[in-house]
């Protein structure tokens, strides 16, 4: 084992390991803001706007990511020599750069996966409890945020934290635009000093520490929410 | 005397095998992606471009048999030496820093690198003319190597791709405002329709990062191979099969000076 390259490294790795956590936590976040809705209108209708969730969330799950991700990247670079102009609006530096992309791809994903969890969740809460907030003189939107949401995500808490697991292994994928998070970093260790093991065992280790942060995240965070209570 | 028995029976051993994998085809590992005019598969899915056909004629003039394996760029020399392959034949260029881990036949050509951005931008090749711009290059290459060198502190970023084509098609989407590459693998790109509002805007020269030109790769162990890949290369130069191929696909001298 030779490790004589991680002080020369160690900055880049640093780098890429936060550009990791930003991806990860940008679009876990965004993409289960809108898992809800794509979720909810699955379970309440209206019927088109329910088969349009449902297309999307097959959409998402039944192609590979990798090719979602280029499809944004390069697909949409394609477009941007036809527009005239685009080169001098004001959105051109956001529009060049690799990591919005990124950012759509990855909360795409995590809205199709989750929208699939969510809707199983909002149809999971027992009807009585939503009849009884009604009975007790709630409005719909009181409902789903006293009660319909927290019960859902109650129940799927457990996989959420797996997706978000998932969406971290996911990452990776980014470097194949351009972004140089972790395994990129550690890609770039690889072809710079033609070590294959090392670089790949570190950042193997540290996915495995962050998974580990994650799983003890949302455990400690489910114990802090009361437990349904199954009377 | 026992002993030297058992020594006597390795060394055949050893003898037999050698033989047999000197019989068995050679490997010549080249990148997966398409790298033309050198390497490029046709409609047919065959093979074509200078270095397969100069590959395959040296390898003739070895008397050897040669099958092409191709490789992922990045993971090529770790295929080498974990002998997935036994050569690279793929415009890797010979230098100091693979020499580390690799060795080297003699050159087979010599292109210089070649700075290509829009035709309307002022690029010229120098530090000054790349200030707040964005380069590109691809990953693990002499040309990446280059603009670490000498455009890393004035260019507001060096973009690093995985494959040729990804940085062309960025330089086309106007992501990034200029590429570093070698100038004759530009040459089907910049006669693409894609590539007409573009053109070679410097060349770009220093031995201390390009080398001496394109080698074999060969692993440090295998000196055999090596002496008969010299003289491949020495044969065909001389006796004018180099010629004929470098015709059909450059109207220069690619073997360099």
């Amino acid at each position: 084992m030779d490790w004589s390259w991680l002080p020369e490294y160690s900055d880049k790795l640093i780098s890429g390991f936060w550009l990791t956590i930003q991806l990860l936590v940008i679009c876990s976040t965004l993409g289960f803001l809108l898992s809800v809705p794509v979720g909810l209108v699955q379970v309440t209708g209206p019927k088109p706007l329910a088969m349009l969730a449902r297309s999307f969330c097959t959409v998402v799950r039944g192609t590979p990511l990798l090719i979602q991700l280029w499809l944004i990247y390069y697909g949409v670079g394609e477009l941007f020599p036809k527009i005239d102009g685009i080169r001098d609006s004001f959105m051109w530096p956001l529009l060049r750069a690799a990591f919005p992309y990124a950012i759509l791809a990855f909360t795409l994903s995590v809205a199709g996966y989750v929208g699939e969890v969510m809707r199983g969740a909002f149809a999971g809460v027992p009807k009585g409890e939503l009849e009884a907030a009604r009975a007790m003189g709630m409005s719909s939107i009181k409902v789903l945020w006293r009660i319909w949401l927290p019960r859902a995500v109650q129940n799927v808490f457990p996989t959420l934290a797996g997706e978000v697991v998932l969406t971290l292994k996911a990452t990776p994928l980014a470097a194949t635009i351009t972004i140089y998070e972790l395994f990129g970093r550690s890609t770039e260790v690889r072809q710079d000093t033609f070590l294959v093991y090392e670089p790949l065992l570190l950042v193997a280790g540290i996915y495995i520490l962050l998974t580990g942060l994650i799983v003890t995240l949302f455990g400690w965070l489910e114990n802090r929410i009361p437990k349904p209570s199954m009377a | 005397m026992k002993h030297l028995k058992s020594l006597l029976a390795v060394a055949v051993f050893a003898a037999g095998f050698g033989m047999s994998a000197a019989s068995a085809d050679i490997k010549l590992g080249l990148d997966s992606a398409p790298y033309p005019p050198f390497a490029d598969v046709d409609a047919s899915g065959k093979r074509t471009g200078f270095e397969i056909e100069l590959g395959n004629a040296i390898c003739e003039a070895m008397g050897e048999t040669c099958v092409w394996t191709p490789i992922a760029w990045d993971g090529i020399i770790p295929a080498l030496n974990s002998k997935k392959i036994d050569a690279i034949f793929a415009s890797m260029s010979i230098t100091a820093k693979r020499m580390k881990v690799i060795n080297f036949s003699d050159k087979y050509y010599n292109t210089p690198a070649a700075l290509v951005a829009p035709k309307s931008s002022s690029f010229d090749g120098s530090a000054d003319s790349v200030k707040g711009k964005i380069v590109a290059v691809q990953v693990s290459t002499t040309h990446s190597d280059y603009a670490k060198k000498y455009f890393a502190d004035s260019a507001s970023e060096v973009k690093t791709y995985q494959a040729f084509d990804e940085h062309n098609n960025d330089l086309v989407a106007g992501r990034v405002d200029a590429v570093v590459g070698d100038s004759l693998a530009f040459a089907d790109f910049l006669g693409s329709d894609a590539g007409k509002k573009f053109e070679i805007k410097a060349l770009l020269n220093d031995e201390a990062v390009f080398g001496k030109g394109v080698g074999v790769g060969l692993r440090k162990s295998d000196e055999d191979l090596r002496g008969k890949f010299n003289a491949a290369i020495a044969k065909v130069l001389s006796d004018g099969t180099y010629d004929n191929i470098a015709k059909k696909y450059f109207d220069f001298d690619i073997y360099g000076k």
